[in-house]
């Protein structure tokens, strides 16, 4: 696209300082009041940063092939710096603008030093391509990030709501937080039964406080699992069914006659003593002398 | 021809499955488990299946007629050890198995044997 | 859909029946299929297997694995030149409770499988086949 005697390489190279100037002062305006000390500095080493890597790369290869060699270092420090925008919480369309902006300082000089209308055009025309192309790189850069840090953040909170505690001997407690869709149901179930079988115990409260909705489906694995762990030797209590929980499980059809439900974990867990064998009694405080 | 091993625990009767039964061996330890009963008058019979990779419904039967007989001759049943993947499978493919008390392991079946035995001994059998 | 590997085993008699749940239990494991997915297939298996050779006579399973894009699975189609089922809704229908007859196994097999699909007429024989993905 650029030929051999294209301008860029050379006004890049002697206009530096000059271009570097113009362009961050367009940046920091764009941002307005988001500017602080710590901004400034990064936008002034990634605007330098950059128009070191574009004139190496345009002087080396021209824009023939923006996927080439030559421009590796180039898209790497674009995909660094879109990756820590995007952690820092700026916009996509912050993060593009920060080549884009590049356009008017550079333009501006083009029309001060080259006088050919058609070499101008030309010249304006091929960086306007690369310049476009380079700032799709940093959109797409941006995106992939977001989407892996919503996918590491989705298996946190996927391991965070699914624990099993042991109450006390023999009494397991299941608290489930969030909604539960049909997957990450079954998996939830399959740990508990596999810590019935692990603890050994024999009765295991399953918490649904922190649930807002039960569709039929998660219904349907809740009874499921209470049937297996009865099947394995092991009593399940449902607790913590809120009024409207209760209303959709009616309206649904579900029958948990068979199963022991109780309003709250506190109300579960002395059932579950109780069936264990076990009571609570106080012992004589003595005041020390 | 093969057989499983039945132990003798006191008054109770031990057996541990642990291979994967072809349909004859899963009636002669029914045909075997009940002579075992009468013989040795048996006031319980514990089945082990912690070894068990499945258990189908043919499988399933067996263990409700062995505890069909043993009740119908005064004895109690525990089966006990059952995998979780056997478990949910079960529950997917609808056998109810009602009837047969169950534990999670030997121990916890010894103590629900006794138990129910000594309540037997009162007015009539535990409820499990 | 495409299929990779294809074994006929042969069901005549009981002994046949864990023969072929080994097969299959095998197969499973080699295709990365978790623990509960492998009894269910495995124990569709022994219902299909004794159905086919209880009220088949005898007959064939056909173990094959397959591949959906990047999806791995285990196919079976179990055959049988015996009876025929008359009533394949009524037997589908029959859970374990209501006692004997063809519903036993089938609908049970049906629920453990993702897929299940079953050509039969009286005098025709059976022809039952059962598919499960391997789970993501």
């Amino acid at each position: 696209m650029l030929s051999t005697s294209s301008r860029l390489p050379e006004i890049l190279k002697n206009h530096r300082e000059a271009l570097l100037k113009e362009w961050i002062s367009l940046q920091l305006a764009a941002i307005g009041r988001r500017t602080n000390a710590a901004t400034e500095q990064s936008l002034k080493t990634d605007s330098s940063d950059f128009l070191t890597y574009f004139a190496d790369a345009a002087k080396a290869d021209g824009f023939t092939n923006l996927q080439g060699e030559k421009w590796n270092a180039l898209r790497d420090f674009l995909n660094n710096l879109s990756s820590s925008r995007a952690k820092e919480g700026f916009t996509p369309t912050e993060t593009a603008s920060f080549i884009f902006s590049l356009k008017q300082p550079l333009f501006m000089r083009f029309r001060a030093e080259i006088g050919d209308p058609n070499a101008l055009t030309e010249e304006i025309w091929n960086t306007t391509l690369v310049l476009d192309t380079l700032g799709l790189f940093t959109t797409e850069a941006f995106q992939r990030t977001r989407e892996e840090t919503i996918s590491r953040q989705q298996q946190e909170l996927l391991e965070l709501s699914t624990p099993v505690v042991r109450l006390w001997e023999n009494v397991l407690a299941l608290p489930l937080i969030g909604t539960l869709d049909s997957g990450r149901t079954q998996v939830v179930m399959q740990n508990l039964l596999e810590a019935i079988v692990a603890t050994r115990s024999d009765i295991a409260i399953i918490d649904i406080t922190g649930v807002p909705t039960v569709d039929t489906l998660v219904a349907q694995h809740l009874l499921k699992t209470v049937a297996a762990a009865r099947l394995m030797g092991a009593d399940c209590i449902i607790s913590g069914i809120r009024p409207q929980i209760a209303q959709t499980i009616i309206h649904l059809g579900v029958d948990l006659s068979e199963v022991t439900t109780k309003a709250t974990m506190a109300d579960a867990f002395q059932v579950a003593l109780s069936r264990a064998g076990m009571t609570i009694t106080r012992s004589d405080l003595r005041p020390t002398k | 021809m093969e057989r499983i091993p039945i132990l003798k625990m006191g008054e109770f009767l031990l057996v541990s499955i642990q291979v994967d039964m072809h349909d004859r061996l899963a009636l002669t330890l029914q045909d075997d488990l009940t002579a075992g009963i009468v013989k040795h008058r048996a006031r319980g019979v514990m089945i082990d299946i912690s070894a068990l990779e499945m258990v189908d419904s043919f499988i399933g039967r067996m263990l409700s007629n062995i505890a069909n007989m043993a009740r119908l001759l005064d004895a109690q049943t525990v089966v006990v050890g059952m995998q979780p993947s056997v478990a949910i499978t079960l529950v997917e493919l609808g056998l109810p198995m009602r009837g047969i008390p169950t534990a999670l392991d030997v121990e916890k079946g010894i103590a629900l044997l006794d138990a129910a035995i000594r309540g037997a001994s009162g007015n009539g059998s535990a409820v499990l | 859909m495409e299929v990779q590997s294809s074994e006929t085993l042969s069901i005549s008699e009981s002994e046949d029946i864990v023969l072929v749940r080994q097969a299959v239990r095998k197969k499973a494991v080699g295709l990365g299929f978790n623990l509960v997915d492998q009894t269910k297939i495995v124990t569709a298996t022994s219902e299909l297997a004794r159905n086919t050779l209880e009220y088949g006579g005898g007959g064939t399973i056909l173990i094959q694995t397959v591949q959906n894009g990047r999806r791995g699975g285990l196919r079976l189609t179990f055959e049988d030149q015996g009876p025929g089922i008359a009533d394949v809704a009524l037997a589908l229908k029959d859970g374990y409770t209501t006692g004997n007859g063809m519903g036993l196994g089938l609908s049970g097999a049906k629920r453990l499988s993702d897929e299940f699909e079953i050509e039969t007429a009286p005098g025709k024989g059976t022809r039952v086949s059962i598919l499960r993905w391997r789970s993501a």
